[in-house]
């Protein structure tokens, strides 16, 4: 590389490149290169698929639940199994929607939002998404066979412990803990490592998008917090296969245990479900406002707090159980203080756009809608952190209707803006903003009509739970109401397939960046080719693309080996560069051995030792050190 | 859009030590995992432990000899442990050799060890909620001893066929890493399975 620097490369030089990267990190049409392939954002893609058919499996079993819960004494489903179905539904509308989408859509993103060609470590990526997908099978077919879940969603001891659910169920369900928290592990780690060492040159700290920060807080949450589900989860598996007692009483074991574990990560699940929205949000007001954010500093360091005060919180589920009274007075006014970093940010979001000029597009409506419906649903959630009212409608449909406005409105209602403004990026087509409205509106009238009429329901004494209700109570009109709103909801969510379905086919091309949006991932062509960025983009200025003048790159990373660069963790200097995984069988061989593994020891507790045999086998091929490729040659372009 | 080229970055090397390398902040995020993991579980022995006495119910402690060999054992693996991360920051490849055989032939020490450990733990897991929680901490730590000595045998029987890149000594630093964190996690819990129950007498 001998020209003189700087320069612009000319376009023969450019198709070159292209051909020879498109030969470095391409990933074929056979079907073994599909399998193992490490492509971030193929595997991204198939993440967040999954994760979308399994929001809507677990929104078919709202709908059969509100079919049954439309009126009186209603026979159409066995109390039997309306425990499994609402066991299944909250379960996978939080093990393996919530989460794992939230996640998928990192994997996709964060690697162009850093200006990087692939995350941190793409065959842990591979891994994770095979695992993820066989836990969901698993516990979807055990479901099917009649052996789903059946102590909710959170499964307290002792209804779940070996006495009270006797045969395999509740063991279905723990073993599906173990493959999601395992696969959203690994992702919260190649997460850390892409944003820490994988920025663009220029972005530093400050520089950062929000949605990458958002991620980064996301992802040491997942690192502290989950780490007690699948000890908890495994704690109960043994009790149950191998005879242990930590949630026996009778032989000094404790059922709180089990609670005091599950609610240390519960707590902070439902912001690992809320901070990348919360990050998504930023991505859309900023775009759709032409304008910064305001008040960036005060917005990071709200997202850093909601963080950490997420983890005080735990106890105040366990309200219920008599803890110590100032115990409970703490943990009220932590409950109440959380309210601060999201009022922060809400006020930022409005001043930006009050500042800018918003253009009324799907994502925007979608974040409005959010906007609207959080805040009705942080002022029940400050209601509920005083305890009086807690113990009051404990466990009635309150709590329902309370948490489904925290999760749609803070979750669903963000994911559907960010559908709406990255599947252009995804797909290199816009979705129809026809439908777009019909979507949202349907979503956000059917939202409420469903849920307000619950709290009604839950302060007039409506237990959750209950797979019927006798007449004459004065719950039927409510509930019909409340049953009706569902439906618009599910036709919401169809008319949105039938956008998708119809867009990928005829959908208005999107070009580059059809929202003049300002992050890295806007810089390629819709979709992005399989290297991401032909040179290294260099950051300027917080808004990548909306700096003035021509885009500055570096050249130099080799185009015919698989490399990456590392910058500095805060002040993002090219640093080295780095090899990057090539495409491997071997992840999902290991992911089969670990279904074998995690499976096999449900029916036969010695499993747990001979199965770690062939996962060992599959690991010690997948890590082999390879003898690295001559990437010291190299060509000149 | 224009772009414009500024920069080479084929002068950068391409291997390097530490928190300069994707590896060791992918190492650094799994022991923060498995070190919440054991601060979690060693929560749990206490919160048991306040809603039994006497702990250990039947009065009788884990013995003494064997867990505090492995402990001794385990902290003199240390010495060589910090020459073999040194020798391969050296990239030195014949020490680098040599203390990974040795670090191999430890830790089956310290496996064997630990087989007997779990002999002389005079509890059962099934008998009461303390045999649950000390097989469930002495499991932990053993998974980790395990894997972190598979993946000593790997790089060993690697150095002894290949000759080592920059790229592998960088492994093995991290393979040292990984071994403090195993030593240093085993000391709480050995205060906790072998001192604690012995205090409260
Ligand atoms: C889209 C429309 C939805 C409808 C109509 C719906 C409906 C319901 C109903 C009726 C229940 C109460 C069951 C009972 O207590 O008998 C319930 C429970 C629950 N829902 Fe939803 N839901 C929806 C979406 C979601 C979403 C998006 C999430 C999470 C991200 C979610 C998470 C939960 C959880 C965790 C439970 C508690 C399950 C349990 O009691 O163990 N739901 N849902
Ligand atoms: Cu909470």
């Amino acid at each position: 590389m001998s020209a003189a620097l700087p320069r612009e490369p000319g376009s023969a030089e450019i198709a070159a490149l292209d051909a020879q990267l498109q030969r470095t990190w391409g990933t074929g049409r056979g079907l073994w290169e599909r399998l193992a392939t490490v492509d971030h954002k193929i595997v991204g893609r198939r993440y967040v698929i999954t994760g979308f058919a399994f929001f809507v499996l677990a929104g078919v079993l709202a709908l059969l639940m509100r079919t049954q819960l439309m009126k009186a004494d209603h026979e159409l489903i066995s109390p039997d199994r309306y425990n499994q179905i609402f066991s299944m539904h909250g379960t996978t509308m939080m093990f393996l929607f919530a989460v794992p989408i939230m996640e998928a859509m990192a994997v996709y993103l964060v690697p162009l939002m850093c200006g990087t060609r692939n995350i941190s470590f793409p065959r842990l990526n591979a891994y994770s998404y095979w695992v993820y997908l066989a836990g969901g099978v698993m516990v979807w077919i055990a479901f099917l066979l009649n052996v789903g879940p059946e102590t909710g969603w959170f499964s307290y001891v002792p209804l779940a412990g070996p006495e009270y659910s006797a045969g395999k169920r509740t063991d279905f369900w723990a073993q599906m803990i173990t493959f999601t928290e395992v696969a959203a592990l690994a992702v919260a780690v190649e997460l850390v490592a892409t944003i820490m060492k994988q920025r663009a040159p220029g972005m530093t700290l400050a520089r950062m998008p929000l949605f990458l920060w958002a991620m980064l807080v996301t992802s040491l949450m997942v690192i502290i917090a989950m780490p007690a589900v699948m000890l908890a989860s495994s704690f109960l598996i043994s009790d149950r296969l191998i005879g242990t007692h930590f949630y026996n009483p009778v032989e000094g074991g404790d059922a709180l245990l089990w609670q005091h574990l599950f609610w240390f990560f519960g707590h902070p699940e439902v912001y690992i479900i809320f901070l990348p929205a919360l990050g998504m949000v930023s991505s859309i007001v900023i775009t759709f406002s032409r304008r910064t954010i305001f008040a960036y500093t005060l917005m990071v360091l709200a997202l850093l707090a909601t963080g950490l005060l997420a983890f005080g919180l735990w106890v105040h589920h366990m309200f219920a159980t008599g803890l110590p009274r100032l115990g409970s007075s703490f943990y009220t006014a932590a409950s109440m203080m959380i309210a601060i970093p999201s009022g922060v940010q809400i006020f930022s979001w409005i001043a930006t756009m009050w500042d800018g000029k918003p253009r009324f597009q799907s994502p925007l409506l979608f974040v409005i809608g959010f906007i609207v419906i959080f805040v009705l649903g942080g002022l029940t959630g400050v209601m509920l952190a005083a305890v009086p009212l807690d113990l009051q409608v404990h466990d009635t449909y309150f709590v329902v209707a309370h948490f489904h406005y925290v999760l749609i409105g803070g979750a669903v209602f963000p994911l559907f803006g960010a559908f709406y403004y990255w599947f252009p990026k995804f797909t290199g087509r816009m979705l129809s903003e026809r439908l777009g409205r019909w979507n949202f509106w349907l979503f956000f009238i059917g939202f409420n009509v469903a849920f307000f009429p619950m709290h009604i329901l839950g302060l007039a004494g409506m237990p959750r739970r209950v797979y019927t209700y006798p007449s004459g109570l004065g719950w039927e009109s409510l509930n019909l109401l409340s049953s009706l709103g569902a439906f618009l909801i599910g036709v919401s969510v169809v008319l949105f397939i039938i956008n998708v379905m119809r867009s990928l086919r005829v959908g208005e091309p999107a070009g580059d960046n059809p929202w003049d949006a300002p992050t890295l991932e806007w810089a390629m062509s819709s979709p992005p080719p399989p290297y991401n960025f032909m040179h290294v983009p260099v950051v300027t200025g917080r808004e990548a693309l909306w700096q003035p003048g021509p885009r500055q790159v570096l050249e130099g990373l080799s185009p015919s080996h698989r490399e990456v660069l590392c910058t500095t963790a805060l002040a993002a200097e090219p640093d080295i560069r780095q090899p990057s995984a090539t495409p491997s069988l071997w992840p999902l061989w290991a992911a089969l051995a670990t279904t074998v593994w995690f499976i096999g020891s449900i029916f036969d507790a010695r499993a747990v030792v001979w199965g770690a045999f062939p996962l060992a086998v599959c690991l010690i091929g997948w890590l082999w050190p390879t003898h690295p490729e001559p990437f010291r040659e190299r060509s000149p372009a | 859009m224009k772009h414009q080229i500024v920069g080479d970055v084929a002068s950068l090397p391409d291997a390097a030590f530490s928190h300069r390398t994707l590896i060791w902040w992918g190492v650094l995020g799994f022991i923060l995992i498995e070190g919440t993991a054991f601060v979690l579980a060693g929560g749990s022995y206490f919160f048991l432990m306040n809603h039994t006495t006497p702990w250990p119910p039947h009065r009788v402690p884990p013995d003494l000899l064997i867990a505090s060999c492995f402990t001794a054992l385990l902290l003199l693996s240390e010495i060589p442990n910090v020459w073999t991360d040194r020798v391969a920051h050296a990239e030195r490849l014949i020490p680098t050799r040599i203390g990974l055989a040795v670090m191999t032939l430890i830790g089956l020490a310290l496996i064997v060890l630990r087989w007997f450990e779990f002999q002389h733990l005079n509890i059962k897991w099934d008998e009461n909620a303390y045999g649950s929680i000390v097989w469930a901490l002495l499991f932990l730590h053993t998974v980790h001893l395990l894997t972190d000595w598979v993946d000593t045998l790997v790089l060993t029987v690697f150095a002894f066929i290949h000759d080592l890149e920059r790229t592998h000594y960088s492994d093995v630093a991290d393979n040292c890493l990984y071994w403090h964190f195993v030593a240093l996690a085993w000391l709480p819990i050995y205060g906790l399975l072998y001192w604690v129950p012995r205090m409260l007498k």
